[in-house]
């Protein structure tokens, strides 16, 4: 008798019943979008002070570097010294004092200008500084040496590599950004998927233990089965969760993007970025249009299919490993021990994916991992955007496949033996002789 | 085929531990069956084999004449003694899942299920969760869920733990109907006076190794000690306790009479007769009490451990 969508149905009802299940599908997103909303609006609000700069200015050059800016405000201090341009800047509570020096060139008077202040100043209020007076500065020499500045601003030239592949396809920088993007957000999702809903495939064995029906069930059906449907029952949740959390956490942000008027979906970095990247930038619609491009360039079906492949195989692999710690334990306290070896493949995997497949997608290091079953799944996900040759994405699934199998059959094993044991926290040792029994 | 259950010669190591050393039984049809046997010695073990949780190292199971498969499932009623159900489940939504497990249709199930409930007197449980129930009343559904499937055998890991007096009265009259109905039923416990009162066979499991089966009757023939507790009226009871001590071999009874009387157990020999003895004490007095000592199964059980 096939009783395994009996099961899968038991196990996802449940889950999906319970009332700490609901409350968390219908908080996350709001707390999410809360904490979001929060930290943008803290951001905005510190951007919106406004600092005063006091410019002690003895060499005359800088009078029209600063003008005032919707951040700063910058108050020239005259004929007085430098000890008292610091007193009275100190008295009337500025942000700090610029000062420049009088000197003979214009070299030694860009390598003695100075920052004065209470606290050590904001980084990008420096950087800003320096920027303005570089400009300046270098403007000065050039009229010195009798440069027209005009000529030199015209004749500037600025170069956007057009990327294409040997095949003929275009590609740009946007485009590694979205392949970026995807393959990070493709590989860090299966990872939360794992640890999330392993735990809730342990924490169910655990019950099932706890609450000694196990022995009750598995006079009906066959331990695999039971272990099977868990594991499907509770993916399906997982699944539901998810999808929740989308569409809630969709709609919530452009209502409150809307209502607090604070564009959530890209932060004004980003934009300016995309903004540089634009060679004949024309605003929004360019951006928009590149990103169209960018998605489009991107192996889509391949990396649907790929995603959903390697995200099935991946998440059975790690989460048949979960049920099989729940039924080697009797409470929750004693999984730590077990649960290192499974997780730290996971962090090496998101750690491996970020940092290596970044730099070198295709490079030796990615692509072992991309192969190493444990590993395989975030790594391969986080590479497929950047074009991964079928055989090797064949060769990563087959082996994947092969030790899902054996991970499977393993954890029944382990399963079979340990969902009848009480008492004891078993050690390794008796975990491999259980697999004899 | 009169036998519903064979068990051919099982054996079971758990690594260097042998849990069943070549243990046979064979339960007859509408029996019930006692399976003894200290703790650890293997019961649960053999338990989990016929229910195929366990597969055995050797040896072979026939239910009805045919080797035990997944087919069988659904013939088989289980309640282990470890037992519990999903605390946080309704008890209706949980009995109707567990039956669907044994391959009741939802439908039937549920006909079923309400027959039962009506009958225990559990009706307005069904939307209850397990965690608001008292033990006894877990227990009773686990009950339920066992039988309901109607099985052929059906298979009791102490079935009475945690009920009050009443309700394992209850429970008993239910499972001796379920027989009546044509069940079999395996019986394991450690209360022996239930043994006493409801097992037709019994076998005791002492050290993986099977030590005794067969009919209880013929058991408890086995175990005769040729024994008979008398109570005797005499004037002087000191001569005539002296006078048996020589023919036979006495020990100091005790049991409850209404007059100061001898009391006393008179074991005999393989050739003297009862009748003999009981007209050789009625010409000493008046005899109270004249009884045949049969070995109780709680004397049985203590006895044959301690001589294995």
């Amino acid at each position: 008798m096939n009783h395994l969508p009996l099961i899968i149905k038991r196990e996802y009802l449940t889950k999906v019943k319970n009332k700490s299940f609901i409350v968390m599908t219908i908080l996350s997103p709001i707390i999410m979008i809360v904490l979001i909303a929060v930290v943008a609006y803290l951001s905005q609000l510190n951007n919106d002070k406004v600092r005063t700069v006091s410019v002690l200015d003895e060499s005359g050059l800088v009078q029209e570097t600063f003008k005032k800016s919707d951040k700063t405000t910058y108050h020239f201090l005259e004929n007085m010294s430098l000890e008292e341009a610091k007193l009275l800047s100190k008295e009337t509570a500025s942000y700090g004092l610029l000062h420049i020096g009088k000197f003979d060139t214009i070299e030694t008077v860009s390598d003695h200008v100075k920052f004065y202040s209470e606290e050590s100043p904001s980084l990008t209020l420096i950087s800003d500084l320096e920027n303005k007076l570089e400009k300046t500065f270098t403007n000065i020499k050039l009229q010195q040496q009798d440069i027209d500045i005009d000529l030199i601003n015209a004749s500037k030239i600025r170069v956007e590599i057009a990327q294409e592949s040997f095949e003929g396809e275009k590609t740009s920088k946007i485009d590694s950004f979205a392949k970026l993007g995807f393959g990070i957000a493709a590989g860090y999702l299966l990872f939360m998927f794992i640890i999330i809903y392993g735990n809730m495939i342990m924490r169910s064995v655990i019950e099932e233990k706890t609450s000694r029906i196990i022995e009750i069930i598995i006079s009906s059906v066959k331990p695999v089965q039971l272990m099977l449907g868990k594991i499907i029952g509770t993916s399906l949740a997982g699944i539901t969760q998810f999808v929740i959390w989308m569409i809630f956490g969709g709609l919530l942000m452009t209502i409150v993007s809307l209502v607090i008027g604070i564009n959530l979906f890209d932060t004004a970095t980003s934009q300016q970025e995309f903004m540089q990247l634009a060679p004949q930038g024309s605003g929004f619609n360019f951006y928009f249009e590149s990103f169209k491009t960018a998605m489009q360039n991107l192996p889509l079906m391949n990396l649907i299919i790929a995603f959903i492949l390697f995200f099935i195989g991946g998440y059975l692999l790690f989460s048949s490993l979960y049920a099989a710690i729940g039924a080697a334990v009797d409470n929750e306290t004693d999984t730590q021990q077990f649960l290192l070896p499974i997780i730290l493949p996971l962090i090496l995997a998101v750690y491996i994916g970020i940092f290596t497949v970044i730099e070198d997608p295709h490079g030796t290091v990615s692509t072992v991992f991309s192969f190493i079953p444990f590993t395989s799944p975030v790594v391969m996900l986080m590479r497929i955007p950047f074009g991964v040759p079928l055989w090797q994405q064949l060769v990563s699934l087959l082996l994947l496949i092969g030790s899902f199998m054996f991970t499977v059959w393993f954890a029944a094993k382990i399963y079979r033996v340990g969902i009848l044991m009480y008492g004891k926290k078993p050690s390794y040792k008796e975990l491999i002789k259980w697999i004899k029994y | 085929m009169n036998n519903l259950l064979e068990v051919k010669e099982v054996s079971k190591n758990f690594g260097n531990f042998k849990a069943l050393n070549k243990v046979s039984i064979t339960v007859p049809k509408g029996s019930i069956f006692g399976l003894l046997g200290p703790n650890g010695a293997g019961k649960t073990t053999l338990i989990r084999i016929i229910n195929q949780i366990t597969i055995p190292d050797q040896g072979q199971v026939f239910l009805d004449g045919e080797l035990l498969n997944p087919t069988h499932i659904k013939d088989i009623g289980y309640l282990p003694e470890e037992r519990g159900l999903y605390k946080s489940m309704k008890v209706g939504e949980q009995a109707l899942y567990l039956a669907q497990l044994k391959g009741l249709s939802k439908k039937d199930a549920r006909t079923r299920l309400k027959y039962w409930f009506e009958r225990l007197e559990i009706g307005d449980w069904w939307n209850k969760k397990i965690q608001e129930l008292s033990k006894g009343m877990a227990q009773k559904i686990q009950f339920v869920v066992t039988v309901l499937h109607q099985p052929k055998l059906l298979i009791f890991d102490e079935p009475f733990s945690g009920f009050d007096p009443i309700n394992a009265n209850l429970i008993k009259d239910e499972i001796l109907r379920l027989r009546e109905d044509g069940a079999t039923v395996i019986f394991s416990t450690h209360r022996m006076e239930s043994v006493e009162e409801l097992c037709d066979d019994i076998a005791l499991i002492h050290k993986s190794n099977k030590i005794l089966d067969g009919k209880l009757i013929d058991v408890k023939k086995q175990y005769k000690i040729n024994t008979y507790e008398v109570g005797i009226r005499v004037n002087n009871k000191e001569i005539l306790e002296q006078e048996l001590s020589n023919k036979f071999d006495i020990s100091e009874a005790n049991f409850k009479t209404l007059e100061d009387e001898l009391k006393l157990n008179i074991k005999l020999s393989e050739t003297d007769k009862p009748n003999d003895l009981l007209s050789y004490l009625s010409s000493k007095g008046e005899i109270s009490h004249f009884v045949e000592l049969i070995p109780s199964v709680n004397d049985i059980f203590i006895q044959t451990v301690k001589n294995n």
